[in-house]
This record gives C-alpha cells, sequence and structure tokens, in this order.
C-alpha cells in the first residue's frame, strides 16, 4: 500500500496575547496509506481538531510538513472533504442545494442534482432533499453533512468528532452507516474521536495521543474483524488497554484543571 | 384569549372609553375632539383626495430615501466589516452620526437642496442608512466561522466566499436593519413634513394645526401610527420570523 498522507515533524505553538507559548503539539509523525480508516483518539484538548485542521489546510503548523497524495498541503482542497462536531450546514439552503454547493464550479445543475441525490441516497435521506436544515434532527443534519463531503470525491475524509454531539442510539446507527460507506467508496478516513468504543468499533488503526503537548503515545492496529459487536472480548481486552495508556493522560488533564482552578 | 381578540377588545374599550368622555364632555371638544368628529374628519380628507395624495406623496419619499438608505448602509456595512481602518475611522464617526436624529439635518438640507423633495429625502435617507450600516457590520462580523470553515474546506473563497456564504449567512442582521432603517426613515420623513411645504401626512398635520381643526390633527395622527404598526408587524417581523426560523436562530 503507499503511503497517502504523510505528516512529517508537526509543531503546533499559539503564542498569546502576552507572549506566552502554548506547544499544543510537538513532533508529530504519521503516515496513512490509502483507504485506511485511522481513528485519532486523545483526551480533549491534546490538539486533535488542530491537527485534522492542518491536514484539511484550514490551519498552518508551526513547523513540519503536510503531504497528501504527493502534494504539500499550502491551503483547503477539495480532495480532502471535512465534517466537523456540527454539521455547518448552510441554513438559507435546502438538502440539496447544500450538498451541491461544492460541485457547482465541477458541473452544470443537472449533473450536480444527480450526484447530490446519488449520495443522499447513500446516507438514506432521498426523500429530504427538499427540506431545510431546520428540519431535520442533528442525527440528519450529520447524515447531508456527510454526504455533502462525499459528493466532491475527495480522497480522504477528515472528521472531527461527528458524532460526537449525538445521542447514544442515533450514534451508534451512524456507525453502521459510515462503516458500509467506507466499505463502498474505500476512502481514506481520518477520524477523531475522545471515545475509546468509537474508535475500536470503526477504525483499522487508533492513533493515541497524549496531552500537554499534544504527542502520539501509541499506534496501535486494530485486526478485530469486522463487526466488531460480535467480538467483545477481543473490543474489551483492547478497550483496557487503551484506558491503560491514557489514563496518566487524563489525570494529567485533571490535574492540571485543578491547578488553573486553584490559581483563579 | 388569541392576543388578537385581546387587542380588538383593548382598542374598542379606549374608542369607547373616548367617545363617553367626549359625549358627557369631560373635556371640551377643542381640547380633545369626539372620535365621530375624527371619523369625520378623515372622512372628508379621504373624499376630497387631499389624504390620499398626503399618503402617496409620503410613501414616494419614503420608498425613495429607504431605497437609497439601504442600498448605502449596506455598501458602507461591508466596507467596516472588511476593513479595520475605515472601522476605526468613518466607522466611529457613523455610530455618532447614528446617535442624533437626522432631523437636524434638515437646516443644513434647505441649504443645499432648497425647500422641496430633496431636502426631505436626504433627512429620510440619513435616517435609515446608520443603522442598516451597523447591522450589516455586526452581521458580517457575526458570520459562524465554522461556516467559512465549511465553505473553504469545499473549494470556495475570495469573492465567491463573500457573496455565497457571508452574506446569506448575514440575512439575518440585514432584515433587522432593514426594519430599523425603515422605523428610523418613517420617523425622519414624519418630522421633515412637518417643516416643510406639502403634499404629505406631517405637512397637513401642521396645516390643520394651524387652522384648528383638531379632529384632522388626531386623525393624521392615527394615520401615521397605523402605518407605522402595520408596516412594522405585518411586513418586516413578519419576515424577519421566517428568516430566523429558517437561519435555525429561533425555533
Ligand atoms: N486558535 C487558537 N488559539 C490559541 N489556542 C488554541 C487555538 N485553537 C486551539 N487552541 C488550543 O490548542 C489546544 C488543543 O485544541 P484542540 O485541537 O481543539 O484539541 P482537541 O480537539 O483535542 O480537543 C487547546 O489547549 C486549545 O486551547
Ligand atoms: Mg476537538
Amino acid at each position: 500500500m503507499h503511503l497517502f498522507i504523510e505528516i512529517q515533524h508537526i509543531d503546533k505553538i499559539y503564542t498569546d496575547k502576552d507572549n506566552n507559548a502554548n506547544t499544543v503539539l510537538e513532533d508529530i509523525n504519521l503516515e496513512i496509506p490509502k483507504g485506511q480508516f485511522v481513528s485519532i483518539l486523545g483526551p480533549s484538548g491534546c490538539g486533535k481538531s488542530t491537527l485534522l485542521s492542518m491536514i484539511a489546510g484550514l490551519t498552518s503548523a508551526s513547523s513540519g510538513d503536510i503531504v497528501v497524495d504527493g502534494a504539500t498541503v499550502q491551503k483547503p482542497g477539495k480532495d480532502r472533504g471535512m465534517v466537523f462536531q456540527e454539521a455547518a450546514l448552510f441554513p438559507w439552503m435546502t438538502v440539496t442545494e447544500n450538498v451541491i454547493f461544492p460541485l457547482r464550479k465541477d458541473m452544470n445543475k443537472k449533473q450536480a442534482v444527480e450526484r447530490a441525490r446519488h449520495f443522499l441516497q447513500m446516507v438514506q435521506l432521498s426523500n429530504y432533499a427538499g427540506h431545510y436544515p431546520h428540519e431535520l434532527s442533528g442525527g440528519m443534519q450529520q447524515r447531508v453533512s456527510i454526504a455533502r463531503s462525499l459528493a466532491m470525491d475527495p480522497a480522504v475524509l477528515l472528521m472531527d468528532e461527528p458524532f460526537g454531539a449525538l445521542d447514544e442510539q442515533t450514534r451508534s446507527r451512524l456507525h453502521g452507516q459510515l462503516e458500509k460507506i467506507w466499505i463502498d467508496t474505500q476512502k481514506t478516513i481520518v477520524f477523531v474521536t475522545h471515545s475509546i468504543q468509537e474508535s475500536i468499533k470503526l477504525s483499522d488503526r487508533i492513533v493515541v495521543m497524549g496531552t500537554q503537548p499534544g504527542t502520539v503515545i501509541a499506534d496501535i492496529n486494530v485486526d478485530i474483524p469486522r463487526p466488531r459487536d460480535a467480538q467483545k472480548q477481543q473490543v474489551t481486552a483492547l478497550e483496557e488497554r487503551i484506558m491503560g495508556l491514557l489514563k496518566g493522560e487524563i489525570d494529567k488533564v485533571i490535574h492540571e484543571e485543578l491547578a488553573y482552578e486553584a490559581r483563579r | 384569549m388569541k392576543p388578537a381578540v385581546k387587542r380588538l377588545i383593548f382598542f374598542a374599550a379606549l374608542i369607547l372609553f373616548w367617545g363617553l368622555g367626549s359625549h358627557f364632555e369631560l373635556w371640551h371638544e377643542t381640547i380633545l375632539p369626539s372620535p365621530f368628529s375624527v371619523w369625520n374628519a378623515l372622512i372628508a380628507g379621504f373624499a376630497d383626495l387631499t389624504l390620499v395624495y398626503d399618503l402617496v406623496a409620503s410613501f414616494r419619499r419614503l420608498l425613495i430615501g429607504l431605497a437609497v438608505s439601504l442600498l448605502i448602509g449596506t455598501a458602507l456595512g461591508i466596507l467596516l466589516a472588511r476593513s479595520k481602518t475605515a472601522d476605526d475611522t468613518i466607522g466611529s464617526m457613523v455610530l455618532a452620526l447614528q446617535s442624533v436624529p437626522s432631523i437636524i439635518w434638515l437646516p443644513l438640507a434647505m441649504m443645499w437642496f432648497g425647500l422641496g423633495e430633496g431636502a426631505i429625502i436626504f433627512v429620510v435617507i440619513l435616517g435609515g442608512t446608520f443603522v442598516m450600516t451597523l447591522n450589516v457590520r455586526t452581521g458580517i462580523k457575526n458570520v459562524n466561522p465554522l461556516y467559512i470553515k465549511a465553505a473553504r474546506t469545499m473549494g470556495s473563497n475570495g469573492i465567491d466566499l463573500f457573496w455565497k456564504v457571508i452574506i446569506p449567512a448575514s440575512i439575518p442582521y440585514l432584515v433587522t436593519g432593514a426594519r430599523l432603517a425603515w422605523a428610523f426613515a418613517w420617523r425622519a420623513l414624519m418630522a421633515g413634513e412637518l417643516l416643510s411645504a406639502g403634499p404629505g401626512l406631517g405637512y397637513t398635520l401642521r396645516y390643520a394645526s394651524d387652522f384648528g381643526n383638531m379632529a384632522l390633527v388626531i386623525g393624521v395622527m392615527i394615520i401615521i401610527g397605523v402605518v407605522g404598526a402595520v408596516v412594522d408587524q405585518l411586513i418586516f417581523q413578519r419576515i424577519e420570523k421566517n428568516v430566523l426560523k429558517r437561519w435555525g436562530l429561533e425555533s
């Protein structure tokens, strides 16, 4: 398998107005082959969103390079679709208009609408093509947002805790749908989450991040056969292993928060 | 009880009280004419078409003034939102201008444009422009950054991003700006007309007052109030409500 995304020596330092440097990411190195479903797992604040946003080209690194399909990332592009925690649908557009938004310049309206229909079918929302986002539930909005990203046929799908704001049942249903979409489209997916269960359920590989500063503390291949709901034992074993890895990190976050409270 | 029914009963009671007060001469007809005199004055005014001409003239000035103020206000608002320098300089002037009633420009406007239409329309334009400017500016600055990020990952940037995402995303503010601009312009128009030559509702109000026709004075006041309320509630608030709902800002 050839390397598709190469993250090389990425650092990210934010400087606040008092010139205090906050190192969010330190020397991140990752190589992701084409077609892989990789989760980036870590406690909140460890820099997952920042890293994903750099792959998307929305944030620049303080140093290091990100190469996607042979080209260094400079700015956002349609080769990298992004799904955010909130659906980010445009409320003034119908579902179809939202899905064809990225397609406007590449094809005529008729083709774009046809394509939108195809991807709305994939997320089982073709009956809602004419609805406005405010008429849909959170889970439906998120599915439209996935369809919108898929419609521009990106090489990589970047997902930043896409199901984090949804209720447990909806989330579990969308896990199934996403797994199927991934198998059908063979996209490379970089999936950010802070949920151990979610990462084990979905991914080929879990990159575990530690915090302060954000670094990769483990890179785990998940070779549990799918569907994984049926593999309780292996799933639980892996869960415990990752829990152990993260325990120190979570303690670090709590410790930091307590120290912060004490300072106030 | 429905709000509309409550409202109806309230106004009926108010007019009844007013009518009874006049009937039993709790106050003198020259101080507060009875509802019947006001009604008759209105009928007479509409029958000889003076009030019709007044309404047409007032609305013509208002529409011209409001249209120009919405255009200038939007352009200026975009400029202030996009340019920090413009915001720091012109922006502070707009804030100052917005805080004064635009009618204070009338003497100057009369020097520049003479005693006619030009001066009143100028005052109406000034009445509506700045509140529109400030709302457009705020709307653009408050666009959810998530929309912008999402649009950029979908290949939109520069002018396309501005017209296809930022401006539509600010429409709730634009609508509120337009509603407030209308309210300010309507007040400015009435003030301007009171102080200038007719026809026009404000002019007729002063004319009636000069001739001691208090019934017509009150009749015209009622027309001005009703027009204001009807345009605000039936047109602007309705649009605003639909927009807020669609934009997901109100359930
Ligand atoms: N634009 C920014 N300016 C300053 N600090 C930021 C900015 N974005 C993120 N951070 C900081 O970087 C750290 C990591 O944030 P983030 O990538 O959102 O973490 P995660 O997604 O893992 O929860 C946090 O401490 C956050 O406060
Ligand atoms: Mg995050």
